[in-house]
This record gives C-alpha cells, structure tokens and sequence, in this order.
C-alpha cells in the first residue's frame, strides 16, 4: 500500500502536465484537474485510515536507502494536512471553475491557472510529506513559484506591484532555508529528518540555537509570524478571489507546519519557548487591531488570518501534547474556515460589487445565501460554541492552563481578547454589508465605520457579476466541512491527540524511516 | 571538515554585496542581489562539501577514501536549477512591470498589431522599425502626464503585445 504515498505528489504533477497540454481545450483542461485533486483526496483518505492503523508509511525513492536517498513520510500529521489541503484545493478549484463558467472566460490568451494550480498542490503535498529538509525546500520552491504565478495572474499593474513584493520576500525566506540547510549538513552531515532528530540534540546547545534560529526565521516568514508578517495584507487581497482562498488557507500553514515539524522534531529543547510565546501574543494582538481598522472586507480577513496564526504559534510554544494535538486541530480548523471566508468574499465582491464595507449594504436581501455562509463562517472564526473555532481555542487555553506560567497566562488573556476583536470585526462587516439596508449607504456615520481605512488600492468601482450556482455550491460544501469539524470534533481530537503523542515521541518517526536503527 | 578560506571569503563578500544591492529600489538590482546572495548560498553549500577529493565514483578500491562528498553537489545542482527558473519569471515580471510603469493604463490596452497584418505590410515593418521606434517614443511622451502610480486596473485583460507599430 506504500505505492500509494509517490501518487499524491505524482498524480498533481502529471496532470499539470496533461493540463499545460491540453491549453486550447478548456473543459479537458478542468476535468483533468478535477480528477487528479479528486484522485488525491482519496489516496490521502485511504492512507490517513492507514497511517492511523498501522504506523507510519515510508517510501524510498528509486529504492535509495536513507540518508543517501530521498524518503518521503506520511505519519499521522501528514496525513491530515495532505486530506485537508487536498480538500480544500478540491472546493476552490470548483469555485474556480464556476467563477470561470459566469465569466466566459474561454476565449482568455493562456490558459495556465489550471497546470499552475496543480504545481502548487503538488508543491504542497510534497513539502507535508518529505523525510528531509531539502525535499522539504523542493516542495517549497514547487508551491512558491507557482504562487507567484497565480498572484501576477493576468499581470495587471496592481498584481505586478504586490507580486514583486511578495516575491522578493519569499526569495530572501528560500535563500535563508537553504542557508540553514547547508549548515545543518555542515553540522551534521546529513538532511535525513529522521537521522537529524538523533544527531541535533548531540551539537552544543549554542550551535543549535543557531540552527533552529535561522530555520525559524525562515519558516515564520511564510508562516506570516509578526513582525515578519508585513508583506501578507498588501498580497493576498489582489488575487483573484480562489488564488487568495487557496493561499490564505494553505501558504500559510505549510509554513506553521515546517515550524511544527522541526521544532519537535529537531528541536525538542529548544530554549525559545519564552520568545516564541512572546511572538505569538504579539501576532495576535497586532493581527487583530490591523484587522480592527480595514474597510475592505479581504483586507480584513487577511489581518484575522494573521493574527490567528498567533494561535498556532502559542500551541507550538507550550508544546505538551494536549497543546500539540489542540494546534493540529486548529490548523485543519483554520484552514477550512479561513478558506470559506475568503470564497464568501469572492461572492461578495461579485454580487455587491466591491469588498469595501462603506460601500456595501443591504445584501441581505440581495443574497440571502451568501449572507447565511458568512454569518456562519465569521462565527465559527469568532470561536462562538458550538463552533469548531471555540473547541480549538478552547483545547488551546486548557493545554495553556495545564501548562501554566505567568507568560501563557497573559497568552490566554491576549488569545480571549483577540477571538473577541476577531467577532467583532467580523460582526461589524455583517452589519454594515448585510444588515444595513441599501438606503443607508449614503451619509451614513456610525461609531463602528469611525475608524475604518480603505484600502489604498480601492479605486471607488463598483461593478457586479452574476454568481453561478457551482460558486456557491463549492462555498457551501466548505462551510459544511468546517461545521463537520464541529459534529465530528471527539473523533478528530482523538485522532490529532494520537499525532500529537507521536510527536511527542519521535521514535515512531525515527524507527519507520530506519527499521534496522539509525547508522 | 576542512575548508578553502578562499571560498569563504568569496561567499561573505557575495552576501554582503547581494543583500547590500537587494535593498536598492530599481528591480533590476534586487535581481542582481538575489543572484549574487542565491550563488553565494550555493557556495555555502559547496563550502559545507569539506575538503576536496577525487570524483566521487565508487570502484571498491583504495581510492574510494578520497572521494569528495556528493551530497552538497547534488542539493547545489537542485539549487541552481530552481534559482534558474525564478530568475526567469523575475525577469519576466521585471520587464511587465517597467512597461505597466512606463505606458501606465494604456500598457494593458496597447493593439495587437499583427491583427490586420498582411504579408507585404509585415515587410513594410521590418523596413520601418525607425517609425516604429518614434510611435512608441510619441506614446511615452502621451504617458508622461499620467502618474506611473496608477498603474492598471484589476480586470484589464493581459495585453497581447508589447510593441506600439503601425497598427495606430
């Protein structure tokens, strides 16, 4: 059944090609791409029911033995991340779609969003999977070039602008991957993440300070970890609305789970717990007064996504297993969620025609739907019971307690205050763009709309588009799986506690890459 | 592990150079600083090789014990490689963005002149590239009163060409 961990990064990969091939013939083009993600997100349900049972499934590339070969590793963490993003991509591509259906878009000059879109699954699956750090680094590179395709889709003006940033930032983040890259090897000979778990611990404890640093640094970048958070609202927001929604939902967290990977692998007793709970309560906070003060509802979600990532950090910093299985259950929580939110802005900006709150009102009447997913998905990422963001923050601050300390105390209060700010954010972009009546839209003053800033880039049109029922089917089907997460929440946790206790205990990770005990 | 000095002084002056260039506004120039910090990080790859040695076949001989370590070369080559390809979409997106700047809107809205083009007119353009070249010199002209900043609008269809000929 190990022939089935190369498929997921494999079958992407070959249907990116099949779909560059198939360019002038749309409906192939979308057929293939719906068969390999569907593909996917079957073999990783099958593996994750598999991992789950019997242990981790290791593959040898080209039957290359550990550490001369590249490995790939699906454990119980991997699984779900790659069920989860291939889920995810699934619903977003079906948005895609529907959007490109409302559109006719057929007759547009290349059509490379779909082989594009496919790289970057590929990239990241393979970036959940590899056994080492340097296929780590490749799946990386696969998902961020094909990022910056899709960010400078069209190359408009706007697009470049944000794009050369955005790049630029990513390059110098890859260049400080490889850089800790080469001096792990320096330091230990080898990027085998199994056989770096046990050579690590044995440097002297500044040298891996260093190490662990530079990996940090790297990986917060992606992850969007304040202060290194700041290129991620000016980005993402000028995408398409399906490239914002895969990005927002998985760029980030590929970076949370590199974090994740190497901090409790690698570092076990890394003595940065204290700076990270710092980072992360100041991620929160930051995160979510920006998010306070934007007018335009994607820049808003942008800021909570950030802030929100704050969250994860905390998990990863107190570290106990209850607080490592409470992380794992809200990445797949924020994935979803934050995916659902920034498809609901697509469907906002289309029917009500601009994202911009000043200029929205009354669509309650007008969508009804729409407006029913996004008071849906603002409360779930409020963290209003029953919702699954109230169950993980919940779990969060009872590992926190358990934990204890002065520092995660005052991470809790900051992490209540920022779920609160994040509630109302959002409840005040429901009120104004869905609540107020159409009438109110002019002169309209309100102690809520005082603080508010446009986005600097809203040049004032409105222009709307019809919604296709595919658009708002594939919106519908991810709210429905992030309100599963809430019905099948015991599962879920049982399962992310078991990830969580392999974590805990490297050996299981170590002992299925070398069978025969490390060399 | 040993290591050539030589190299390592070679790999700090790139870093120093290419971060010191990456910080400058001009596109070209993050670049060049991001080729001169990729190449320098390949160096620190090739540093961490050790010393050198023969090639690193294995003839289950003697000389076995000098070959030099393949693993850095290999992580260099994937390196390389894939800095190679972002280049390329740099340059691309370099090259887009100077043209969005420097005709502003009209960038995205610029005629494909080969539309209407016929076999003798196509000869009329190889012949006249001196009038092609004062078409697009009148069109920068036209542009100068836009602000560059407002670049293109968010819907704007990509342009098909780039060269402003007889089509106007």
């Amino acid at each position: 059944m190990n022939i089935l961990v190369p498929l997921i990064v494999m079958i992407p990969l070959l249907g990116a090609a099949i779909a560059l091939v198939l360019g002038r013939r749309r409906r192939l083009q979308v057929l293939v791409s719906l068969v390999s993600l569907a593909a996917v997100v079957a073999i990783s349900a099958v593996l994750l029911g598999m991992v789950d049972a019997t242990g981790p499934a290791v593959v040898q590339i080209g039957g290359w033995q550990p550490p001369w070969g590249i490995v790939l590793v699906v454990d119980r963490l991997s699984a779900m991340m790659v069920l989860i993003s291939a889920l995810m991509l699934l619903g977003v591509l079906l948005f895609a779609v529907g959007q490109g259906i409302a559109d006719g878009d057929s007759d547009a000059p290349v059509s490379i969003f779909h082989p594009t879109y496919l790289v970057l699954g590929a990239g990241l699956f393979n970036a959940f999977i590899a056994g080492d750090l340097f296929n780590m680094y490749v799946g990386f590179e696969m998902l961020l070039s094909a990022s910056y395709v899709l960010l400078t889709l069209g190359g408009t003006g706007a697009r470049i602008r944000v794009g050369i940033t955005y790049i630029v930032v990513s390059l110098v983040s890859s260049i400080m991957f490889l850089a800790a890259i080469a001096l792990i090897y320096g330091a230990t000979g080898t990027v085998t993440l199994a056989l770096l778990a046990e050579r690590i611990p044995a440097l002297p404890g500044d040298v891996q300070l260093i190490l662990g640093l530079l990996l940090l640094l790297a990986f917060s970048i992606k992850a969007a970890v304040f202060p290194l958070s700041f290129w991620l609202p000016d980005s993402y927001p000028t995408a398409p609305a399906p490239v914002t929604a895969v990005f927002a939902g998985l760029l980030t967290k590929v970076g949370v789970y590199a974090i994740l990977r190497t901090q409790t692998l690698l570092f076990p007793d890394s003595p940065l717990q204290i700076p990270l709970l710092i980072v992360a309560g100041l991620t929160l906070v930051i995160g979510i007064l920006g998010a306070l003060a934007q007018a335009d509802i994607k820049r808003m979600l942008s800021f909570t996504l950030v802030s929100h990532i704050g969250y994860l950090i905390l998990g990863i910093a107190i570290g106990t297993p209850l607080a490592i299985a409470a992380t794992i259950y809200y990445v797949v929580h924020h994935i979803t969620v934050q995916t659902t939110l920034f498809l609901t802005a697509g469907l906002i900006e289309r029917t009500g025609g601009t994202t911009s709150l000043s200029r929205l009102g009354g669509l309650l009447k007008s969508a009804p739907l729409v407006a029913g997913i996004f008071f849906l998905g603002a409360l779930n990422l409020g963290g209003i019971p029953p919702f699954s963001g109230f169950l993980g923050k919940l779990a969060l601050f009872e590992a926190g307690v358990a934990s204890g300390g002065v520092l995660i105390y005052i991470l809790i209060a900051a992490g209540a205050l920022t779920s609160l700010l994040t509630l109302y954010a959002l409840a005040r972009a429901w009120n104004m763009a869905f609540w107020r009546p159409t009438k109110q839209l002019i002169d309209y003053s309100s102690a809520m709309s005082a603080s508010l800033q446009e986005d600097p880039q809203d040049e004032g049109e409105v222009l709307t588009k019809k919604l296709s029922p595919l658009m708002i089917g594939a919106t519908s089907a991810m709210l429905l799986l992030s309100l599963s997460l809430t019905v099948f929440a015991g599962p879920i946790f049982d399962y992310t506690a078991r990830a969580a206790a392999d974590i805990e205990n490297p050996s299981t990770y170590i002992d299925a890459v070398f069978p025969n005990g490390t060399p | 592990m040993s290591a050539s000095l030589t190299l390592v002084i070679l790999m700090a002056v790139m870093y120093a150079a290419g971060v010191y260039i990456m910080l400058e506004r001009s596109l070209t120039r993050v670049l060049i600083g991001f080729l001169l910090v990729g190449n320098a990080t390949n160096l620190l790859i090739f540093i961490m090789s050790g010393r050198p040695g023969s090639s690193p076949i294995v003839t289950g001989t003697s000389l076995d014990e000098t070959i030099v370590d393949p693993i850095p070369q290999v992580l260099m080559l994937t390196a390389i490689v894939i800095n190679f390809g972002i280049t390329a979409l740099l340059l691309a997106l370099i090259y887009r963005s100077w043209w969005l700047a420097r005709l502003g809107d009209e960038g995205d809205t610029v005629t494909d002149e080969h539309e209407s083009e016929t076999e003798e007119s196509a000869e009329e353009t190889f012949r006249s590239t001196s009038d092609d070249e004062d078409a697009l010199q009148a069109s920068l002209d036209e542009s100068e009163s836009h602000d560059s900043d407002t670049l293109a609008s968010l819907d704007s269809p990509a342009p098909r060409t780039h060269r402003e000929g007889d089509g106007r």
